[in-house]
């Protein structure tokens, strides 16, 4: 299996290039994103984060972090659920112009829509490796909403190194999440006799 | 003898089970993770995420860090001699707590539903959850359970008979619930999980008697006959459902699956599932009280 190695910010070309099942190493900047965050980007539409947002990854993620001095360090950073995240993220995608969205379990089909309508695909991240993740930290450029938020909820802006991942849905329509899921609905039926 | 109590040296001891359980994945549950891998083909998917699960669970052992940022909601379960008095293991644990958060082995999880507001050390309402039992040891037993969000949000209870699941108040029916449980969850649970089953009960004990079951080492057998045969079931069944690690398909779906019952009301039948992510993260610590 080969591993595509991509840097942020991504073109449509990038993202094209890309189907379900491909492993990517990602450096550049991302920024983690969770439940506060993704309304709060739907409802203000705040500017100060446009930069690091446009043709860039956000990663559904709440860090522990440390604070040593004036710096902070990440020191576990795995995925989180992204389905919660299915009401807000088409608009987010169309809002501020992302290309990758990084989580675990999927999400819903009106994501997939906007990842093909806007050219974005989903990158799957292992839930629990949060070490493996960390340690593709290599600064921590920023945190916006730290007070309002609190840790796991703010926007960490990480500089990652070859952050490691799997493409699970992409911009041509492909889910593995949705094969995956018919799948077992079938053997489900099939165990309770339905 | 008994020696006098050492609040300092218990809340430190208490700090250290809780880096532990945040940092080092029981070694049970690793050998489970190691067994699935070695199930899957090299080139697949399933592989490549259990390799990167058990490459992590490494990873965290060796630079003492979380292995997950998710260190859940803090629940503990006390055995304490009469002399102690619980308030004091309460303060004690709380202390650790805060200390933990400090050193980075807990992220801060405590949130305030109404005010969003994140109390920042692990304390709150309801946090940590604290189970306390007296037992005639001269001993302080803590075991400490961290279980993340993504699989408290999949755990789900059921009341039979359900229409919808065509489910009655018999083993099938139990069956049936717990099969739901797990298709729904799909990945969502952090998948390969470990299922904990509460029979009967009311809607909180049914919940505990769940929850327990995530202490028991993935190889034991139940006591109880029957359930020990619904357990192997069960566990074979569910790994039918081909959802696989993380949800991304695969051979593995669950690494084990535990139950226990609990007297129920004649009128209710609640069938209650503690979906507990790979990353089962527990820890006893025996704190002894007498010098030999």
């Amino acid at each position: 299996m080969k591993t595509k190695k991509l840097q942020l910010p991504l073109s449509i070309k990038d993202i094209i290039d890309l189907y379900i099942g491909d492993r990517v190493l990602l450096s550049g900047i991302i920024v983690t994103g969770r439940d506060m965050a993704h309304r709060w980007l739907v409802d203000k539409k705040p500017d100060e984060l446009r930069d690091e947002l446009h043709e860039g990854a956000i990663y559904h993620c709440g860090p522990i972090m440390l604070k040593e001095g004036d710096t902070w360090t990440c020191r576990a950073a795995g995925p989180t659920t992204s389905i919660r995240e299915e009401p807000y993220l088409s608009d987010v995608i169309q809002e501020y112009g992302l290309r990758c969205i990084i989580g675990k379990g999927g999400m819903g089909e009106r994501t997939a829509e906007a990842l093909m309508k806007y050219n974005a695909v989903y990158l799957f991240a292992v839930g629990g490796a949060a070490v493996i993740y960390a340690d593709t930290v290599e600064s921590v450029k920023g945190v916006y909403q730290l007070d309002e938020f609190g840790v796991p909820e703010a926007m960490w802006v990480f500089k990652v190194k070859d952050f490691p991942a799997i493409v699970s849905m992409d911009s041509h329509g492909g889910s593995l999440h949705k094969n995956i899921t018919e799948n077992s609905s079938y053997h489900y039926r099939n165990l309770i006799n339905r | 003898m008994k020696k006098p109590f050492d609040e300092k040296a218990f809340t430190l001891a208490l700090a250290e089970c809780i880096r532990q359980a945040s940092c080092e994945l029981p070694r049970d549950i690793e050998q489970g993770l190691h067994d699935a891998l070695s199930r899957e083909k090299e080139q697949s998917t399933a592989y490549a995420v259990l390799e990167t699960i058990t490459q992590n669970i490494v990873l965290a052992r060796e630079k003492s860090r979380p292995l997950c940022q998710d260190t859940g909601l803090p629940a503990f379960y006390i055995s304490y001699p009469r002399h102690i008095s619980p308030d004091m293991i309460k303060k004690c644990i709380e202390d650790a707590l805060v200390l933990a958060t400090e050193e980075g082995y807990l992220r801060p999880n405590a949130v305030d539903p109404i005010t969003g507001k994140n109390s920042g050390n692990n304390l709150g309402e309801g946090i940590p959850a604290l189970n306390f039992n007296e037992w005639d040891k001269s001993e302080i037993s803590v075991k400490c359970l961290l279980k993340g969000g993504g699989s408290e949000n999949v755990s789900a209870q059921y009341s039979l008979p359900s229409v919808e699941l065509s489910a009655g108040r018999d083993i099938k029916g139990v069956e049936t619930c717990v099969i739901d449980a797990v298709m729904k969850a799909q990945g969502n649970g952090c998948a390969p999980g470990i299922i904990g089953v509460g029979i009967g009960g009311d809607r909180i004990s049914g919940y505990e008697t769940a929850k327990k079951q995530l202490f028991r080492e993935l190889d034991d057998h139940n006591e109880d006959p029957k359930l020990n045969e619904l357990e192997q079931t069960l566990f074979r069944k569910l790994n039918k459902l081909e959802i696989g690690p993380m949800g991304l398909g695969g051979k593995t779906t669950v690494l084990g699956v535990k139950i226990g019952k609990a007297h129920r009301l004649p009128a209710s039948y609640f069938v209650s599932i503690a979906y507990m992510c790979w990353a089962c993260r527990r820890k006893e610590l025996h704190f002894l009280l007498e010098s030999k």
